[in-house]
């Protein structure tokens, strides 16, 4: 009889003290290891205080396992109640496999453009399953130092832009333009993709290719190759041999006065350099043509299927569609751009530049990452190989548009 | 009498000393082999496995842009083989007699020296590597200009002519001292009576090596060939670690390895594929088997053994 009471005073103090701290707590997976100190010091104290009750735990992985990693936990039954998304095919298979929910009901995605979105939905644009948390844009950041010793002004045209890399080259005290082809990937994103949504003319050329109407084979998808092919003498020495990290450095120790640029590079090089940075839009061909800018939808975040703390995690979610969020995301990460409706006041200068040709120019995405690289042989992959082969000048620009016509069109039906 | 009705008796102590060995070299060698086999005719469709036969195999050598990638694979693979085969051999033989010459001072250290880039791991050499030819910061320019060379200097690593035989050559670095090893340690246990009977028929230096020396060492050679072949065509790491899973410039250095990595694991936008990925290891376990079975049959049961 003792006993028993013991017992059932024991159960109904843990029954109290269950009801005492009745805390969520959700664990978000993610690849940005970088920003385990931001999360841990602004984002998740700024939600907690918001939301008493939910307790919040970046759990980051390596950038380069993260997929493996991610997936195998899902198999296991063992990740986090939030996921951080990766673009286009790897989150829509999760979504597939019924790994994340639908998110489509969610209010939150009233914030967010179709654009925003389209990297994180299903081709027909039925469900969204992750909430946008930020893109990246390209452009060319510069030495202002350089500039100014040389007389340069910032190119608005491309016979401006291959003027001012003559000028730079004429004089010999800088490398024109920080780029290797060792890497490949740099080619392609920085090269074809930074100055090629000027030539297939934004979306509407990247959605005409998905359609099928237009070519890879087209003037205006090889016009883009065409330009690249006169990059190659403006890179430095043994270019072919030099990789991402030694482009990075010779732009950041002053040595080189261009640096085709993606804005993530924005914090990292802040660190790193004594000298001013501006940065310049893709030259358009003739003065007042219309622009475009690739402002590629990179990361969102969304809800593992099988979490057992869905409610909580959709309140976090729902915070992430704020202008709170969307704020201390963008000031604490100048590079990485909300992609919601809010206006979003950044404090970084050369962020604030980046973020300005919203205005001015027409947004798109990179051309291969929609559908288009869903195949063998893969298109993204392909383009750096062409990128790359243009650069060097092993490839004709028509050579490789009908190389990479014809493996695109060996299993994409809508271009055969 | 009662002993001898039993037969000989079963001992179990074999089996017992035996089986670590055995269960152990069956779970990790044996079991992952046989699945890879299986896996490869087994595709995906609409999220679900199902049994293809051969049609994978079909893919890999009927479509043009996968058979282009095998066979160009292939071909690195082969040429990645060669250069071992002209370079680090006879490089490691030489080393070898050059170390077991008995007036040789400070063997041991060169010994050593030689010996020390095989235990580095493949991403230390690959890296040191890619900053001595770095045509950036690189020390190879500096040299090259202080003997007054610097007109040779060129982005190795970064054109497609030269990058899979400088990786090539970087490897032999790496593992000349094997060879080394095996051949001198051959060369140790070849018995001073030969040689000396060898030098009152007159035969001595250079003669000894190629007339007594040479041919006794032939079965160590032939072992070598064969650890070569095998290791040459499961490399993979210090391409990866070099170049990266897109083996660059333009696949120039790509080899089986890295083709089977990028498939089955996947790679940037391309989603990993297992069943492509082993019908591609399959292909390089049978290349494998049979340049071992041409070597076991062909050339080791001709070999000439000399006992002493």
């Amino acid at each position: 009889m003792k006993q028993t009471t013991l017992g059932m005073a024991l159960l109904a103090s843990t029954v109290l003290a269950g009801m005492a701290t009745a805390e969520t707590t959700i664990s978000i997976e993610s690849w940005r290891n970088d920003d385990l100190v931001l999360w841990q010091d602004k984002i998740i104290p700024a939600f907690e205080a918001a939301n008493p009750g939910i307790k919040v735990k970046f759990t980051p992985s390596a950038p380069a396992e993260y997929n493996a990693v991610l997936n195998s936990k899902l198999d296991a039954g063992s990740a986090g109640d939030l996921i951080t998304c990766r673009p286009f095919d790897a989150s829509l298979a999760l979504y597939e496999g019924g790994k994340l929910a639908d998110l489509s009901d969610l209010p939150a995605m009233g914030s967010f453009s179709a654009v925003a979105k389209s990297a994180w939905q299903t081709d027909d644009a039925k469900a969204t399953f992750c909430v946008p948390m930020a893109s990246v844009i390209h452009g060319f950041i510069y030495n202002k130092d350089a500039f100014a010793a040389l007389n340069l002004t910032v190119p608005e045209t491309e016979d401006e832009f291959f003027a001012v890399l003559d000028a730079i080259k004429a004089d010999g005290t800088y490398i024109p333009m920080a780029m290797g082809t060792n890497d490949q990937w740099e080619a392609a994103t920085m090269g074809y993709n930074n100055i090629g949504p000027n030539y297939w003319k934004g979306e509407e050329g990247r959605l005409a290719l998905i359609a099928g109407t237009q070519k890879l084979t087209d003037e205006d998808w090889i016009a883009p190759y065409r330009t690249l092919a006169k990059w190659g003498q403006y890179l430095g020495d043994g270019f072919e041999a030099q990789t991402y990290p030694d482009s990075q450095n010779l732009f950041t120790l002053g040595r080189a006065a261009i640096y085709p640029a993606g804005s993530w590079e924005i914090s990292g090089f802040n660190s790193l350099v004594d000298f001013e940075m501006g940065a310049f839009k893709p030259p358009v061909k003739a003065k007042g043509d219309k622009c475009f800018i690739s402002d590629h939808t990179d990361i969102a975040i969304g809800l593992n299927a099988a979490s057992p703390n869905a409610e909580a995690a959709r309140t976090f979610l729902n915070w992430v569609g704020t202008s709170e969020f969307a704020s201390l995301y963008a000031n604490a990460l100048p590079g990485f751009f909300s992609l919601s409706n809010h206006d979003v006041k950044m404090e970084d200068p050369l962020a604030q530049e980046f973020v300005s040709w919203r205005g001015e120019c027409e947004s798109t995405i990179r051309s291969t990452y929609q559908i288009l690289s869903r195949g063998t042989p893969n298109l993204e992959n392909e383009t750096w190989g062409a990128s790359v082969a243009a650069i060097k000048g092993t490839e004709t620009p028509e050579a490789a548009g009908a190389r990479l016509q014809a493996g695109l069109a060996s299993w994409y039906a809508p271009q055969q | 009498m009662i002993s001898s009705k039993k037969g000989p008796k079963f001992r179990w102590h074999i089996l017992v000393f035996l089986a670590p060995a055995v269960l152990v070299y069956t779970a990790i060698m044996i079991m992952p082999l046989f699945n890879t086999l299986r896996l490869a005719l087994y595709s995906e469709v609409d999220n679900a496995t199902v049994f293809v036969g051969l049609a994978n195999f079909r893919t890999l050598f009927g479509e043009a842009h996968w058979a282009d990638a095998f066979w160009n694979a292939l071909g690195n693979n082969f040429w990645f083989f060669f250069v071992h085969m002209i370079v680090q051999n006879p490089i490691g033989i030489l080393l070898a007699a050059i170390l077991s010459h008995p007036r040789l001072r400070f063997a041991s250290l060169y010994r050593s020296a030689i010996f020390v880039p095989t235990i580095l791991s493949f991403v230390i050499v690959g890296f040191a590597w890619k900053l001595i030819l770095s045509p950036i910061w690189g020390i190879a320019p500096s040299m090259l200009d202080m003997v007054g060379l610097k007109s040779l200097m060129a982005p190795w690593l970064g054109k497609e002519e030269y990058a899979l035989t400088t990786l090539a050559l970087i490897s032999v670095w790496q593992f000349v001292g094997i060879p080394m090893m095996l051949i001198y340690a051959a060369l140790l246990s070849i018995p001073e009576e030969v040689l000396e009977a060898g030098e009152i028929d007159g035969i001595t230096g250079a003669a000894a090596f190629w007339k007594i020396k040479l041919p006794l060492i032939l079965p160590s050679i032939g072992i070598i060939s064969i650890l070569t072949f095998v290791g040459n065509f499961n490399a993979f790491d210090l391409i990866y670690a070099a170049q990266g899973a897109l083996a660059g410039p333009n696949f120039s250095t790509d080899i089986l390895g890295t083709f089977m990595y990028r498939t089955f694991f996947g790679f940037q936008l391309q989603l990993g594929d297992p069943h492509m990925g082993s019908a591609i290891a399959t292909g390089m376990f049978a290349i494998i088997l049979l340049g071992v079975c041409i070597y076991l049959f062909a050339i080791q049961s001709r070999m000439r053994r000399y006992q002493f």
